[in-house]
């Protein structure tokens, strides 16, 4: 392949200038030891980090986050898992239109999903619940995870399951026995990807979310509403640490590209 | 009493007939191919048998048993498909071992049973390996293994060696052929490969647009093809346009300003002759004239195309000595009258 | 092999169906498919279209600042946005910051996936990583980043005057700039992911092949390259579109509580003046517009690129 001219390397450099800076910045502010917001020139301090447990409501809603990521990614997966291998699977009337249902909730703004939610939960009582965030979660994710498990599906050799059958297994046999331990790769990336998502939502959650159940990013929205301190940069740096870490374990396991281009499979 | 029988067994996708009013009937022991280009209607044929495709008329029975009426997985077929469709998560002996499981074979008997079948496929010490890193060949076998372990009643191969270098192929034909009379199972077997049905099979089906052309042994297929189809996809052979008269003694057919006699009683009119490249001469005498176009050396033999007045023509000749024309030679070809066949109708209908 | 012959009618083109004559038999209905997606379907059915529905319904309602919501059917608060220049003004600047976004990502985005794509190994992958992590870390995050380096520190007006380029410090926090700058650092990776997506359907020989034919290399970009990659930049620019004029946490954060778009309007009307009834009219306008534009533009891009990837 082509090597890149000078131009474009200068280019290229600058583009991911442009992308750190922001998420450097934070880093850097983080380990200030001023008590107001600015580089940390007179040495580096981890005081706003210590300050994070003196904040529990941050770590309340940081604990909240991780359950309601797992929870409502455990349910898309179990409602993508059938859904993807209806559509993988079978050839029937209806099946473009259910597809293109199933991943509606892309083109759906968040915002407007929250306002939707918000007047939905108050009718029928389950505003500011958690369930009513696990529920809400389980929608918006949903289509990430049967994105990835419908890639896993539609690249199996369907003559797998029919040799399954031929030898005797019954559909459920056949299910527990080939086919889910042949789309599982597909299934666990499925599961990350929602995982991420509901993880970092913001737009919608703002909506539904109550002083008591809240989560991470929310918490750090209405936060930064108000004011902008070292401790927010501290929530930041510690958050995008994490995330840089679990980035590069997927990178390993996954492969980063293939999880985000949504190609399920080899 | 047959053992297997096709009772106008019709599939329709949409207005398209992709098996037309198929019956067929295969004897206890048999090994029989549906042979034929692709989209004649063999694998199509293959996937209601074995369960995978609904058929939309006809009837099915084995050993006197309605088939349709049970699901795929009751009907115990062993099946071996194209792609071998190994269990990838599973290694060989999983693989063989998975049918027994289903049938509640005991632990021990299992062990055993799996280790005889991969001893018959020649994998006795491949059991513990993962397909991902098995041969072709010997994932094919495991296949196999995985098929005949289950004692089917009736074992199908879906293309099962098009998968492999020729080479390869050569030595699963014979393994197949021995397994077979060892096993003495019945089987079909779907193939596009005509060396191939040859080679294994008691009988053939040649089949075309969903039709059975021809079922014969496949020495009478391929001497006595019942259409040009037959003539040409069992084998290369040459379509000559004629045309057929009666005079006096009998039916003749007129090739080139050459009239050959015709056994059969055929009526006046358009007809085609067919005669295999491999018997056809260059004689001195009487005969169809033309010229060498191009000849190709094969290793054993010889490749000539020859240009005549009734179109091109094929004609192969042994390596062996024999003094040949070269290229641009003007040449006379020939050939028995009863190394030749006539059928009415023209060589594009066929 | 033909697709019947190969493997089963999954493939068959479904609208020939219709056109059959009756079987022989009728055919088995095959009720599997629908059993299985049916607890995604009753899921979608309760949480998707129903809240939606009562959001529709909502919008028709009024509501006054006494009396609050009145359960009265009217399009009051659809007028409302129609005729108010404030509600005008709101929508044009989403509108402008969206189309200034989606330029921006295109312009950055599309060449950085053709650097990428030229890349070696190991470089190539860790390149890649950069790009596309910033999509896992939380959009809340990568904002204060863009507020610190535009308002409290003031690093980027620092470093801009030290290098000479700008003589007095420009305004970013709470500016059209400020939220186009940040909203693009936010989009830009789809931007990226959607052109190394039709990148990699490219054979790398057919540029090779323009080469040996004469072509100069920025020849052989722009006749060979970019005509090829320009769906992947229509179907991301659609993306950054609808995710740039419906986006909430950067335009709150950078443009603060006075520079108003449309996700941030619907919030302020839900969650401070709580009039709830016109929040849901702005919300119903939003996703009419965002279905409009991705489904219009999809059709489109299909119809005209279709011969090109089938």
């Amino acid at each position: 392949m082509n090597r890149n001219g000078p131009i474009a390397l200068i280019f290229h450099t600058l583009f991911l200038g442009f992308l750190l800076a922001p998420i450097l910045i934070v880093c850097v502010v983080a380990f200030t030891s001023q008590g107001y917001l600015s580089l940390p020139t007179e040495g580096l301090s981890l005081r706003w980090f210590k300050a994070i447990a003196d904040n529990p409501e941050f770590v309340r809603a940081f604990r909240d986050s991780l359950v309601l990521g797992a929870i409502s990614s455990t349910l898309a997966v179990g409602f993508s898992i059938p859904a993807a291998l209806a559509i993988a699977r079978h050839q029937f009337p209806g099946r473009e239109a259910i597809t293109a249902l199933f991943l509606s909730p892309l083109m759906v703004p968040h915002i407007v999903l929250g306002i939707a939610f918000l007047r939905f939960f108050t009718q029928i009582g389950l505003g500011g619940t958690f369930a009513g965030l696990v529920l809400s979660h389980v929608v918006i994710i949903l289509p990430f995870a049967l994105r990835l498990i419908l890639a896993a599906s539609t690249g199996m050799d369907r003559s797998i399951e029919n040799a399954a059958a031929s030898l005797g297994a019954t559909s459920w046999t056949t299910f527990r026995r080939v086919t889910l331990p042949l789309i599982l790769p597909g299934v666990a990336s499925g599961w990350v990807l929602a995982f991420i998502n509901s993880f970092d939502e913001v737009t919608m959650t703002v909506f539904i979310a109550s002083p008591e159940t809240t989560t991470l990013p929310v918490r750090l929205f209405l936060y930064i509403q108000d004011n902008i301190d070292p401790l927010v940069a501290a929530v930041s740096a510690a958050l995008i640490f994490m995330t840089v870490g679990a980035m590069l374990v997927l990178d390993r396991l996954y492969g980063l590209e293939r999880l985000l281009v949504g190609r399920g499979q080899e | 009493m047959p053992y297997l029988v096709l009772d106008k067994l019709t599939k329709r996708f949409g207005q398209w007939l992709a098996v037309d009013n198929l019956s067929l009937t295969v004897e206890k022991g048999e090994l029989i191919s549906l042979l034929g280009p692709s989209g004649c209607g063999k694998t199509t044929t293959l996937q209601m048998i074995a369960g995978f495709l609904d058929p939309s008329g006809g009837r099915v029975t084995l050993d006197g048993a309605d088939l349709l009426a049970k699901k795929p997985n009751e009907r115990g077929l062993g099946i071996v498909f194209q792609s071998y469709a190994l269990f990838p998560h599973m290694t060989a002996a999983e693989n063989v071992a998975f049918g027994l499981e289903m049938r509640s074979i005991p632990r021990a008997d299992r062990d055993r049973m799996v280790k005889d079948a991969l001893q018959l496929v020649g994998l006795g010490a491949f059991g513990d390996r993962y397909p991902r890193r098995m041969s072709g060949g010997q994932q094919q076998r495991v296949a196999l293994a995985r098929a005949l372990v289950i004692k089917p009643s009736l074992l199908l191969l879906d293309e099962p060696l098009s998968n492999l270098d020729a080479k390869m192929r050569e030595e699963m034909q014979i393994e197949l052929r021995r397994i077979q009379r060892t096993v003495g199972t019945t089987m079909i077997l779907v193939t596009h490969d005509q060396a191939e049905a040859m080679a294994l099979s008691d009988r053939v089906v040649i089949m075309n647009k969903g039709k059975v052309e021809q079922v014969a042994a496949p020495q009478d297929a391929y001497d006595n093809p019942a259409s040009a189809f037959v003539a040409n996809f069992l084998g290369r052979t040459n379509l000559l346009q004629g045309t057929l008269r009666q005079d006096g003694g009998g039916c003749r057919i007129d090739v080139a300003g050459t009239a050959w006699p015709v056994a059969a009683e055929l009526p006046a009119g358009p007809g085609v002759l067919t005669v295999r490249p491999e018997k056809v001469t260059f004689v001195d005498g009487a005969g169809v004239p033309g010229f060498v176009r191009a000849r190709v050396f094969q290793g054993t033999q010889w490749l000539f195309e020859i240009q005549t007045d009734a179109g091109p023509l094929t004609v192969i000749r042994q390596h062996d000595g024999q003094i040949l024309p070269a290229e641009n030679e003007r040449v006379t070809v020939g050939w028995r009258a009863e190394d030749m066949r006539v059928m009415a109708g023209t060589a594009g209908g066929a | 092999m033909t697709a019947v012959d190969s493997q089963n009618a999954l493939s068959m083109d479904p609208a020939a169906d219709t056109a059959a004559p009756p079987p022989d038999k009728p055919e088995r209905r095959n009720w599997a498919p629908y059993l299985l997606s049916l607890p995604a379907l009753a899921l979608y059915a309760v949480l998707l279209v129903v809240p939606l529905a009562m959001t529709l319904l909502l919008s028709l309602n009024s509501f006054g600042f006494y009396t609050g919501i009145q359960d009265v059917w009217q399009l009051g608060n659809y007028t409302d946005i129609v005729t108010d220049d404030y509600f005008h003004e709101i929508f044009l600047r989403t509108f402008r910051i969206a189309v200034l976004v989606t330029l921006l990502c295109a312009v950055l985005g599309a060449p950085e996936a053709y650097v990428l794509r030229r890349m070696k190994s190991p470089w190539r992958g860790l390149c890649l990583l950069v790009v596309l992590g910033p999509l896992l870390i939380s959009v809340v995050s990568r904002t204060l980043g863009w507020a610190l380096l535009f308002g409290s520190t003031g690093i980027i007006n620092t470093a801009l005057m030290g290098i000479g380029l700008i003589a007095t410090p420009i305004e970013f926090m709470y500016t059209e700039t400020g939220v186009v700058i940040a909203l693009t650092h936010v989009l830009v990776p789809f931007m990226v992911l959607s052109v190394w997506a039709s990148l990699q359907r490219l054979d790398p020989q057919v540029e090779n092949a323009a080469l040996s034919l004469g072509a100069k290399p920025f020849t052989v970009l722009r006749r060979v390259v970019l005509p090829q990659v320009v769906p992947g930049i229509l179907s991301g620019s659609i993306i950054v579109f609808a995710l740039a004029a419906s986006a909430f946490a950067t335009p709150a954060i950078i443009g603060g509580r006075r520079l108003k778009v449309a996700a941030t309007l619907a919030y302020d009307e839900f969650l401070n003046t709580l009039n709830w009834p016109l929040g849901a009219a702005v919300a119903i306008l939003l996703l009419i517009a965002n279905v409009v534009i991705i489904v219009g533009c999809n059709r489109l891009i299909e119809r005209r690129y279709k011969q090109v990837f089938e």
